[in-house]
C-alpha cells in the first residue's frame, strides 16, 4: 500500500464515519460538527484527486461560511428532542424500507459500472507547475460562459428574493432606526441655537433687605 | 538547506520516515519562532499601550520587564483548568484546538524570504483563506460547549462578524491576484519588484485599507472585539476557560495578528523586498540586509497598528460592525474590483502597462 492509498482510505473512512455519525447522533449541533468533519475529510480527497481548486473553495465556502450559519442557527434553536424521537420505532420499516430504496438507486447511477476504476483510470500525474486554478477558469470563462453568467444570475435573483421576503420595515412607532446618513451630515447649528436675551434683574430683594 | 537534511536521512532511512522527520523539523522552525513572537507580542502590546497612557507597563519581572511573556506562561501552565459540570465536555476540551490548529497551519505557505517557505504552492492565497476561515469553530464551539449565556452571545456575534468580513477581505485579495495574475504568494512578492512605488499598496490603496480593516475584524482585535466585549458579556466566548485552555484561546488570537500583518506584507507591501530597491545609492548601500529581516520591520509595523489602534479607538457598537462590513467595505471593494478590472483594460498608469 502506498502513501496515497492510506491517505485515501483515511480520509475516506473519516467521511464515510463522520456522514453516519452525522445522521445519527442526537444533538443537532453535534450533527452540524460532524458534517463539517465529512466536508473537510472530502475536501481532502478531491485535493487527492488533484482537484485542489475545488478542495481549497469546498473548504472556504462550505466549512467556513455555510456551515457557521447553519451553526449560528441551529445553536439558538430550542428543539425538543423527545417530540422528534417519536413515533422512531413505528415508522422504522417505512425507513428502512426508503433508505434502502435510495441506497439501491445511488448504486445503480453511480456504482462501478459507471464510475468503476475501468471508466475512470487514475489521472496522469500533472507536471508540478501546471495551475489547477487557471485549468478550472479559463474553460469556466470561455467555453462555459454564457452557463456561468446563468447561474450568476440565477443566485443573484435567489438572494433578492430572499431579502425581498425578510426585509419589512416597522412604523417608526414601534421600532426606531438610525439614519445613519443624517448622523453624518448634522452641523452644530442643527443641534446648538445660540439665543441673545436680556439679563432678569431682581431689584425687590435690595428693597427688602433696607426695610430690615 | 532541508532537502540535504532530507536525503542524508534518506540514505539509511526508509524514505517516508526521511520526509516525516525533516517536514517535522520544517513545522517546529515555523512555529516556535511564531510563538515566541506571540510571547514577546503580548509583552510589546502591554507595554506600547501603556506608553501611550502615560504609564510604565509591565517592568518588574527581568530588566525592563522582558522576561514578563515567561512568568505568564508559567503562571497560565500551573493554573488549575476548570471544567464546567454543565458543560459539554468534549466540545469544550476540543475547541482550543480547533482555534489554534488553523492559526498554526496557514503558516505552511507563508514565505519568509525568496524560496524560505515550507510549501510553495499554486494556490497559496486560498490556501490561507480557507484554512484562516475553519478558525471561527473554535470560537463557536466554545461558546456553545460551555453552556453559558455570555459565552454564547460571544460565540454568536463572533461567527456573524467573522464571516461577514471575510468577503471584504476575500475580494480586497481578489483585487491582488488579478494585478499580481497568481495566486501563488512567492510570485506575488516577485511581481512587486522594482522599488516602493511598485508595491501593491499604491495602485491598490482603498483595498489595502480594507484588507486590514477586515483583518483587525477577523482576529477580533479592537475597536472590532465585542466577540470578547469584556464591559458588556465579561469575556464573551472564553468565560468559562482558565489556565492553559484559555492561554490556547490567546495564542491563536495572537498568531492570526500576526499571519494577517504577514500577509498584508506579502500583499501589498512587497514582502521581503528591501524598499530601497531601485533607489540608486541607497540600494547598494542595504543590498546586504537579508530579505527576512525587511519582511520583518513591515509586520512589526502592522503589529504596532494593531497595538495602537487598540489604544486609540473605543469599540464599535454591534450593529454599526455589521453596518461598515456590509454596506461600506463590501461595495467598496466589488467596485474596485470593476476599477482595477477597467485600469488594466485601458493599461492605464504606470503600474498595469
Amino acid at each position: 500500500m502506498t502513501f496515497e492509498t492510506f491517505i485515501f482510505y483515511l480520509l475516506g473512512f473519516i467521511a464515510a464515519a463522520s456522514g453516519l455519525m452525522m445522521i445519527t447522533v442526537k444533538n443537532p449541533v453535534k450533527a452540524a460538527l460532524w458534517l463539517v468533519l465529512a466536508f473537510i475529510a472530502t475536501a481532502g480527497l478531491w485535493i487527492l484527486a488533484q482537484a485542489e481548486f475545488l478542495g481549497l473553495v469546498l473548504i472556504l465556502v462550505y466549512v467556513g461560511a455555510v456551515m457557521v450559519l447553519f451553526l449560528f442557527v441551529v445553536m439558538m434553536l430550542d428543539i425538543n428532542l423527545v417530540v422528534l424521537k417519536e413515533g422512531f420505532t413505528r415508522y422504522l420499516p417505512i425507513g428502512a424500507v426508503a433508505a434502502l430504496a435510495t441506497f439501491a438507486l445511488i448504486y445503480m447511477v453511480v456504482g462501478p459500472d459507471r464510475f468503476g476504476l475501468q471508466a475512470f483510470p487514475a489521472p496522469t500525474p500533472l507536471p508540478a507547475d501546471a495551475s489547477n486554478t487557471k485549468m478550472i477558469a479559463v474553460p469556466l470563462y470561455t467555453t462555459h460562459v454564457y452557463a456561468f453568467i446563468l447561474a450568476a444570475v440565477l443566485l443573484l435573483v435567489g438572494i433578492v428574493a430572499a431579502i425581498s421576503l425578510t426585509l419589512r420595515r416597522r412604523p417608526p412607532k414601534e421600532v426606531q432606526y438610525q439614519d445613519i446618513d443624517a448622523q453624518v451630515k448634522v452641523q452644530a447649528k442643527d443641534r446648538f441655537e445660540m439665543i441673545k436675551m436680556a439679563p432678569v434683574v431682581e431689584p425687590e430683594i435690595k428693597k427688602e433687605e433696607k426695610e430690615e | 538547506m532541508f532537502n540535504a537534511l532530507q536525503n542524508w536521512l534518506s540514505s539509511f532511512l526508509y524514505d517516508w520516515l526521511a520526509i516525516l522527520i525533516t517536514l517535522l523539523l520544517q513545522a517546529v522552525a515555523v512555529i516556535l519562532p511564531v510563538m515566541l513572537a506571540v510571547a514577546w507580542l503580548t509583552f510589546a502590546e502591554r507595554k506600547v499601550i501603556g506608553y501611550m497612557q502615560v504609564r510604565m507597563g509591565p517592568n518588574r519581572v527581568g530588566p525592563a520587564g522582558w522576561l514578563q511573556p515567561i512568568a505568564d506562561a508559567l503562571k497560565l501552565i500551573m493554573k488549575e483548568i476548570v471544567l464546567p459540570a454543565q458543560s459539554n465536555i468534549y466540545l469544550f476540551v476540543i475547541a482550543p484546538v480547533l482555534a489554534i490548529a488553523p492559526a498554526v497551519a496557514a503558516w505552511a505557505v507563508i514565505p519568509f524570504d525568496d524560496g524560505v517557505v515550507v510549501a510553495d504552492i499554486d494556490a497559496g492565497v486560498l490556501y490561507v483563506l480557507s484554512v484562516a476561515s475553519i478558525a471561527v469553530y473554535g470560537i463557536v464551539v466554545s461558546g456553545w460547549a460551555s453552556n453559558s449565556k455570555y459565552a454564547f452571545l460571544g460565540a454568536l456575534r463572533a461567527s456573524a462578524q467573522k464571516i461577514s468580513y471575510e468577503i471584504a477581505m476575500g475580494f480586497a485579495l481578489v483585487t491582488v491576484l488579478m494585478v499580481a495574475d497568481t495566486m501563488n504568494l512567492t510570485k506575488i512578492v516577485e511581481h512587486q519588484q522594482g522599488g516602493f512605488w511598485h508595491w501593491y499598496w499604491i495602485p491598490l490603496l482603498p483595498m489595502f485599507v480594507v484588507y486590514f480593516i477586515s483583518g483587525l475584524a477577523e482576529t477580533n482585535r479592537a475597536p472590532f472585539d465585542v466577540a470578547e466585549g469584556e464591559s458588556e458579556i465579561v469575556a464573551g466566548f472564553h468565560v468559562e476557560y482558565s489556565g492553559m485552555a484559555f492561554a490556547v484561546f490567546f495564542l491563536a488570537e495572537y498568531a492570526m495578528m500576526i499571519l494577517i500583518s504577514f500577509m498584508t506584507a506579502i500583499m501589498f507591501m512587497g514582502g521581503w523586498l528591501s524598499p530601497f530597491e531601485g533607489i540608486p545609492g541607497l540600494e547598494t548601500l542595504f543590498a546586504w540586509v537579508p530579505g527576512i529581516v525587511w519582511i520583518s520591520l513591515k509586520v512589526a509595523f502592522l503589529l504596532f497598528l494593531f497595538l495602537w489602534f487598540r489604544a486609540t479607538f473605543p469599540r464599535y457598537r454591534y450593529d454599526q460592525i455589521m453596518r461598515l462590513g456590509w454596506k461600506v467595505l463590501i461595495p467598496l471593494t466589488i467596485v474596485w474590483v470593476f476599477v482595477v478590472g477597467l485600469m488594466q483594460y485601458f493599461k492605464l498608469g504606470p503600474w498595469f502597462n
